[in-house]
């Protein structure tokens, strides 16, 4: 087989999804956004919505997510999203509305809004990137940092005395009756990457068909924040976020 | 009716899609009323009670995004909330209309009737350099008509724009004619007005992407210079005001808002007593009417700024010339509203009348 032969379309066994343009990404290797943003635009794609689908990009490592994905987006303030995405997807209900968040703007910040979205079953998804860490502000600590772990302002490890306990905002989002699906997933192995993907499908299906909110959260490595290796990332995930972050379905009402 | 339900009914009428809102006195009627009029069965308007005064700023942020008219409204300390959002919708050039219907302050101050927002809603408010377009209403009337002026003025300059009642415009109750019902623009209307709208991406265009990040310095200047340049079209464009008796006059005052109302009739007083006084209103707080003020200030032997604050337009009348007219300042503070004698015993007692 030559080179040309390879490229013909009838041989690509793997391509990058067109939604996902040739810009070249900020994010480190390694980290978890490149995979989640492949699923996002894969889904999008297969769905048929790039047309109709309206992203919101929030404040942290996806601010500039609006590079990579070619739909319609909107730059939230930091924590925003999901107040902004509940008056896009109110005001043109025929629209694919998703926010894109990390775990500093989801469940710090912009808590209220999270909670309240969710609270008031917006038809929207939310794609949640939790890696305990807050990875564009170069490593501090975030509301989802493990107990003991070190970051930049956590430098002896994160105290439970003084700095309170890591905030599970997704069993939280379970317990509202305005979500129809929550589920915790991760993108470390080529199954987890598979069943993310279903995941988000099903989150972006539930806010098409009016079901109320669905929230995917991805547990997720942050290779620069933690300072460590790819490699070495994805066991150290394995091993401590788990624990704390199990992953499965939280909720789904929609699958009896 | 009360100003604020004037608010109401002629956002249903002018076609508002989104209005978004959290109860403060004393402008909850806004809400109010726009959930007794249920406009979401006759208009397809969506009214949403938000958890917060910073989500309804966001929610407008959003839904302005998408190229829907959207409006918010509070008051004072909740006004402050809205700031981030405010300068976000600035800065991303996005047409919407808020509402500050001012209570005295600082902190969260009383319920009473202020207008100690003038330089929070003229020079910014929120961080960045950038500008609102601010209306300031003087009667229940003007309440109701600036809605839509409001509006036309956000499409026509893609610029934020904010009405600046206060809790006297808002609680009065006067007679008002309100403005024909008009139907929402549809999807198609508003992909032609708005062909930089976020409404998902047909394959006939490039993304649409609303974002106020640009790290590159360079390009952040240059949109900056952008704004400016419009700042300074909407200057030469859209300045307004409201003159009585200047023809003559010796002695102006310059007031806005409910305060105006209470000076013309100071200014009255004044004229049946010999004393020849002019009123200036600003009906556009920024742009301010500083060439008019300028013109005046030759003819004057002095200038009395009056407002519901420490002083704070007074600043803007200062700057509009280089003369040496004297100007003074009367201002009652806290909720506290001053009476059309308190004024006229100001006006004699500073320049000695």
């Amino acid at each position: 087989m030559t080179p040309q032969d390879i490229r013909r379309p009838e041989n690509i066994v793997a391509a990058k999804p067109r939604l996902l343009n040739d810009n070249t990404m900020h994010y480190c290797p390694g980290c978890s956004h490149g995979v989640v943003h492949k699923l996002v635009a894969e889904v999008i794609e297969e769905m048929g919505a790039e047309h109709i689908a309206i992203a919101i990009a929030p404040v942290g490592c996806a601010v500039m997510a609006y590079n990579y994905i070619d739909i319609d987006w909107i730059e939230a303030a930091h924590g925003r999203a999901p107040a902004i995405a509940s008056a896009v997807k109110r005001l043109n209900p025929s629209r694919l509305v998703f926010t894109y968040q990390g775990d500093g703007d989801l469940a710090a910040i912009g808590t209220a809004e999270t909670i309240h979205a969710a609270n008031r079953g917006e038809n929207i998804a939310i794609i949640f990137i939790n890696n305990g860490i807050y990875g564009m502000t170069g490593g501090q600590m975030a509301p989802t940092t493990l107990e003991g772990m070190v970051t930049s302002t956590t430098p002896y490890g994160r105290r439970v005395e003084l700095n309170g306990y890591p905030l599970n905002i997704t069993d939280l989002a379970a317990r509202l009756e305005g979500t129809c699906y929550v589920t915790r997933q991760s993108v470390h192995t080529a199954a987890a990457i598979r069943k993310a993907k279903k995941a988000i499908r099903k989150a972006f299906e539930n806010s098409m068909n009016g079901l109320g909110t669905s929230l995917v959260e991805i547990v997720s490595t942050c290779v620069s924040g933690w300072k460590m290796t790819p490699e070495k990332a994805n066991c150290w995930m394995e091993e401590h976020m788990f624990e704390k972050y199990p992953v499965g379905d939280l909720k789904n009402t929609v699958e009896k | 009716m009360k100003g604020n339900e004037a608010i109401a009914h002629a956002a249903v009428r002018y076609g508002v899609d989104g209005y978004f809102g959290y109860p403060i006195t004393p402008q909850s009627e806004i809400l109010e009323t726009l959930e007794e009029l249920m406009p979401w069965q006759t208009t397809g308007m969506v009214v949403l009670q938000a958890e917060s005064e910073i989500a309804a700023i966001n929610m407008v942020y959003g839904g302005a995004a998408t190229g829907k008219a959207c409006m918010t409204s509070s008051s004072s300390p909740g006004v402050s909330l809205k700031q981030e959002g405010i300068s976000y919708i600035a800065a991303g050039e996005l047409p919407a209309l808020i509402i500050n219907c001012m209570r005295g302050g600082p902190g969260l101050g009383t319920i009473q009737p202020s207008q100690a927002d003038y330089f929070q809603a003229t020079k910014g408010g929120g961080h960045g350099d950038y500008h609102l377009i601010v209306l300031a209403p003087a009667s229940v009337q003007e309440m109701a008509d600036f809605v839509g002026l409001g509006f036309d003025l956000a499409y026509q300059y893609r610029n934020p724009v904010m009405m600046l009642a206060d809790g006297v415009i808002g609680q009065m109750m006067e007679k008002v004619t309100l403005p024909p019902m008009r139907p929402r623009r549809t999807d198609e209307e508003i992909a032609l007005q708005c062909p930089w709208a976020v409404t998902g991406c047909p394959s006939t265009r490039k993304p649409n992407i609303m974002t106020t990040l640009e790290l590159d310095p360079a390009l952040m200047e240059k949109h900056n210079i952008h704004l400016q340049e419009k700042y300074d079209l909407i200057k030469a464009n859209e300045t307004r005001y409201e003159e009585h008796l200047t023809d003559d006059c010796e002695y102006l005052i310059v007031a806005f808002g409910c305060v105006a109302r209470i000076c013309q009739k100071a200014m009255e007083e004044a004229r049946a007593e010999g004393i020849k006084v002019g009123l200036l209103r600003p009906i556009t707080l920024w742009p301010f009417p500083s060439a008019e003020i300028e013109r005046l200030s030759h003819q004057v032997k002095g200038i009395l700024v009056v407002e519901l604050n420490a002083g704070q337009m007074i600043e803007d009348v200062r700057l509009s010339f280089n003369g040496d007219t004297p100007v003074h300042h009367f201002g009652r503070m806290g909720g506290i509203v001053m009476d059309p004698d308190e004024v006229f015993v100001a006006l004699k007692e500073k320049f000695q009348l």
